[in-house]
């Protein structure tokens, strides 16, 4: 199965993405640039992380309009897999793709540390095979990740099975001092209506090697890859 | 002919910085006054900053060459082979300057212009580390500049996505109107694709890509070659503003140029901008340059050719490609969305000749700015800074030992520096195996079952107590640290902060420091590879201590076999390695302690034999390979204390605790506990395996001396006799420690 990593100027983690799927999933990738138009025979693709367009005016608010994008939501409205990393995610609130917006961490200051995360749904390619409840460990490295929406979309996020993972302690509960940026609900990561698009602050690609620390991120691609090919 | 409408005095060259007698050799070797753009450039060219023209003489000392050295000092950045057809290039610089005049883009910028060096040689840049020193914590402005220096080091690495993996961070009140911010960086390349900035080639073209020109940093290399007073704040002007969006497409955008084939020489425009990088580059091919300055990009109007030669703006780079294929170059960089334009040609006259608007605006030897410029001997007188009596004599042995330690655990110098090095991306890239906060940073080599081991080390007080011992006890420092991961000290890089070189006593802390390290390094066979002097470091004539900081990177042959410096299983054996011929511990030189206790400062900096030094550096890499050391840290300020506390604080959830005796030996009890010796690395390791590493240690001509175990929960030290100095439980430790830094953040 075929994988695409966008490439956007100023996008960092794209080799990290790339280098995820290629040496430790083991599946083909390419990546692609945000002036192409077409996204190839990619079954799965990625927004990946880093400061596309520097994050200048807002994180996002440019690489929408790239012209890859038309492509990106064309695949995002046919039901297939989009994951949108840290400012992957970003691209996809201000391009409409996911609801709310991020907003400056609390503390005004980027961040970069390991937190635990709680997996709220299975329900998408991504968390197929990760349980309801599970923990997991990633890495996060962000200044604008604080999650926000209206209390309406809030409502239909949690009504709809929307949010996909929370922010925790070791022990997998969800409380403030858990919240690393301020997010409403310790929201890390929600996916659209269909399940198909998921957006998280958290960086999967980081952890997918036990030499760093863990693999836990790694479950999110092979919950994909397991996903595709048996559909 | 020259244009002479404008023609330079005397007067104006004393306004740019140059001595009468510089101004005296110029008119002589143009046999003409120069015009107000050529004093520009001479100006710019004879700085300190850009000509060394006070440290060439002494930075000869340093031994740069070694079989696996590939391009030692003099390019961009140094570069040493690690096998397997991979090399690393890396370099340290200073922004000690800007960085205390605008300390969010000083600092950015700092680390902007060191990531050029590196992916200038064909490198792409994998780890960048920050040695930091601020004024007293308590000083009214040391909060300002902390945020603002650590906001622009995230501001502008997290952006470029190069992790900040490492580095140390001092706080002193010689810093107080002189902060430093020097910053290393290392990047990977293939071994047989090194690219350097010579113009060669007689005809090809001269091209300017990156960032249009503004009016930014006009003789900022010039402000960087004074010393600061009370009006230092008045230059803010001459400060960059950094753009680490637009540098990150010209490093993706350098580097698939570079694998087009189409590059002949290469270098960015730091200091000085378009001036020394085309006298450079022009220099070390032994060509000249014709410059045609109407075709350089500029985001302002109306700009004169003086300001263009002369900006510092950033995210620029000059290179020289093959005549005919322009066109490539051009088609990568409109890719990128990056300005290119071909400003000039390859010349073989050895003159750096400029045209603007028809006229010819400049007509210099090449030589008269490069080799030919001005260097000094300056006069040395060896001046005593601090007091010879060791004040540790004077203070009473305190009752509560255990309170001593908490109070240099809460100090901003040994607590916590997370606050700080959170807010920087340290594991982008996927090679970064422990967060900051180590000994040193150790980076995967992806493909291989490699890791680069990489610090930076520096003590001032000792280089103000005695500046010889103090540049051999700096580079020691900086590859104990690399040996205490398990990895072999490779090279060094560094930067050498002084103060005002035109007093002799400030020149010969300089002269000396140098021989100091060049003897270390020789004994130790670490090259110098790249390296960058920052003098005027003063306020009101008043210098700061002498900092050289040295970055060093040495390599991990198997990534298995690798050490952290935390306490890893309860019940280990913990012990020193030391000199076979000398006590475990020091009984003197407990200089962090006493300053922290009664603000004094004097006495002798510790002795070092650099026999015993490379023993046990060699002792404790054996440990590590054979897979009998669990933890390794060395003794650095603070003594065995602060070491000891650290390996339990970075226990699994700072768990583990100790309980150790002090070894039977003469002196006093807090002379033991935070006397600061070189040549010291506690480890723990499994108690079945103390007498098999016994073994290898004295094998490698060094001792190994048990003091005590790794227990669960609390921090204990015992006097030989079993008496109790410290008894505390480990949160309290953990505690102290977290919070050090609440003041100045």
């Amino acid at each position: 199965m075929h994988f695409a990593v966008i490439v956007f100027p100023g996008s960092n983690c794209d080799h990290d993405c790339y280098h995820a799927i290629k040496d430790v999933l083991k599946q083909p990738v390419r990546f692609v640039w945000h002036k192409e138009t077409s996204l190839g025979d990619a079954e799965v693709v990625i927004l990946p992380g880093g400061f596309s367009y520097g994050d200048y005016l807002r994180a996002g608010a440019i690489s929408r309009f790239s012209p890859i994008m038309k492509a990106v939501s064309m695949h995002a409205r046919d039901g297939r897999p989009l994951l949108g990393i840290c400012n992957g995610f970003q691209c996809l609130t201000e391009s409409g793709l996911l609801p709310g917006a991020l907003r400056r961490n609390e503390s005004l200051r980027f961040v970069c540390d390991d937190v635990w995360l709680k997996c709220e749904t299975s329900r998408t390619p991504f968390t197929c095979n990760i349980e309801p409840e599970e923990t997991l460990k990633m890495t996060i490295a962000h200044g604008e990740g604080n999650y926000f929406c209206d209390s309406e979309t809030l409502a239909e996020l949690e009504d709809n099975d929307q949010i996909v993972f929370r922010y925790t302690d070791a022990n997998g509960n969800v409380n403030a001092q858990a919240n690393p940026n301020g997010s409403m609900e310790n929201i890390a990561g929600i996916c659209n209506l269909q399940g198909n698009v998921v957006g998280l602050m958290p960086h999967p690609e980081r952890s997918c090697d036990p030499l760093l620390g863990g693999e836990d991120g790694l479950r999110m691609f092979t919950s994909v890859m397991q996903m595709v090919i048996s559909s | 002919m020259i244009t002479t409408d404008v023609l330079a005095t005397e007067e104006m060259a004393l306004d740019h910085g140059l001595s009468p007698d510089e101004w005296k050799k110029i008119t002589e070797t143009l046999g003409r006054k120069p015009n107000v753009m050529e004093l520009g450039v001479f100006s710019a060219m004879w700085n300190e900053h850009c000509s060394y023209k006070s440290s060439r003489i002494h930075l000869k000392k340093f031994p740069t060459q070694s079989p696996h050295v590939l391009q030692g000092p003099g390019e961009n950045a140094g570069v040493v082979a690690l096998g397997e057809g991979m090399a690393v290039a890396f370099k340290m610089e200073s922004h000690n300057h800007p960085s205390f005049i605008e300390p969010y883009q000083g600092a950015a910028t700092g680390v902007g212009g060191i990531l050029r060096d590196i992916f200038t040689m064909g490198a792409r840049p994998i780890a960048l580390l920050d040695s930091l020193r601020f004024g007293a914590p308590e000083h009214p402005r040391t909060p300002y500049l902390v945020g603002g220096v650590v906001g622009g080091i995230a501001g502008y690495g997290n952006c470029i996505g190069v992790p900040t993996v490492g580095g140390e961070t001092k706080f002193h009140p010689c810093y107080n109107g002189n902060i430093l911010v020097n910053v290393m960086c290392a990047g990977i390349m293939r071994s047989d694709a090194i690219f350097r900035g010579t113009a060669s080639g007689v005809g090809n073209p001269v091209i300017y890509v990156g960032a249009p020109t503004g009016r930014d940093g006009i003789h900022g290399a010039s402000m960087a070659s004074a010393g600061f007073d009370d009006s230092a704040l008045e230059k803010r002007p001459t400060v960059q503003v950094g753009d680490p969006f637009r540098e990150k497409l010209l490093l993706e955008a350098c580097l698939e140029l570079m694998k087009c084939g189409a590059v002949v020489g290469i270098q960015d425009m730091g200091a000085a901008g378009l001036t020394s990088s085309s006298v450079e580059m022009a220099g070390r091919a032994g060509t000249g340059l014709l410059l045609r300055l109407d075709a350089v990009p500029c985001r302002e109007e109306e700009m004169t050719p003086y300001e263009m030669m002369l900006s510092e703006s950033q995210e620029r780079m000059l290179l020289v490609a093959e005549k005919g294929r322009e066109s490539e170059v051009r088609e990568i960089f409109e890719r990128w969305d990056l300005p290119m334009s071909v400003v000039g040609e390859v010349t073989g006259d050895g003159r750096l000749r400029a045209t603007f608007g028809g006229d010819e605006v400049a007509d210099l030897p090449v030589s008269s700015l490069t080799d030919d410029a001005p260097t000094y001997d300056r006069p040395r007188e060896p001046e005593r800074g601090l007091p010879p009596d060791d004040p540790l004599f004077k203070l009473p042995e305190p009752e509560d030992m255990g309170s001593t330690l908490l109070k240099m655990l809460g100090h901003p110098n040994h607590g916590d520096k997370k606050p700080m090095w959170r807010q920087y991306d340290y594991n982008v890239r996927t090679n970064t195996l422990t967060p900051p906060g180590g000994d040193a940073a150790i980076i995967r080599l992806k493909g291989t079952n490699k890791a680069l081991a990489l610090t930076t080390d520096g003590n001032a007080r000792y280089g103000m107590l005695d500046p010889y011992k103090g540049g051999m006890l700096a580079v020691a420092e900086a590859a104990r640290n690399i040996c205490c991961l398990g990895a072999r000290p490779l090279a060094i890089t560094n930067c050498l902060n002084f103060g005002n070189p035109e007093r002799p006593a400030v020149m010969a802390q300089f002269s000396l420091s140098i021989e100091g390290m060049a003897q270390a390094c020789r004994f130790l066979d670490l090259p110098v590879v790249s390296g960058n002097v920052s003098f005027y470091n003063e306020t009101n004539q008043v210098d700061i201590y002498p900092t050289p900081i040295i970055g060093m990177v040495g390599l991990l042959d198997d990534i298995q076999k690798r050490s952290g410096h935390g306490f890893v299983s309860e019940n280990d054996a913990i012990a020193l390695i030391h000199p076979k011929d000398e006590a475990p511990l020091p009984k003197t030189c407990a200089h962090e302690y006493v300053w922290l206790e009664t603000g004094q400062e004097g006495g002798d900096a510790p002795p070092i034999s650099l026999d015993a030094e490379k023993a046990v550096q060699t002792a404790c890499r054996r440990g590590i390979d054979m897979g009998l050391v669990h933890s390794a840290h060395d003794l650095s300020e603070g003594g065995l204390g602060i070491s000891l506390a650290e390996s339990t604080i970075a226990s699994p959830n700072s768990r583990f605790g100790a309980e150790v005796w002090l070894p039977e030996q003469e002196g006093r009890l807090d002379g033991l506990l935070y006397g600061e010796a070189a040549s010291r690395i506690l480890v723990s390791v499994s108690p079945h395996a103390v007498d098999a590493l016994h073994e290898a240690v004295q094998s490698c001509g060094a001792e190994l001396t048990r003091i005590g175990r790794v227990q669960e929960g609390a921090f204990v030290v015992k006097t030989p006799d079993n008496a109790p100095l410290i008894d505390l439980a480990m949160p309290h430790i953990v505690a102290a420690w977290s919070g050090a830094l609440s003041e100045v953040m």
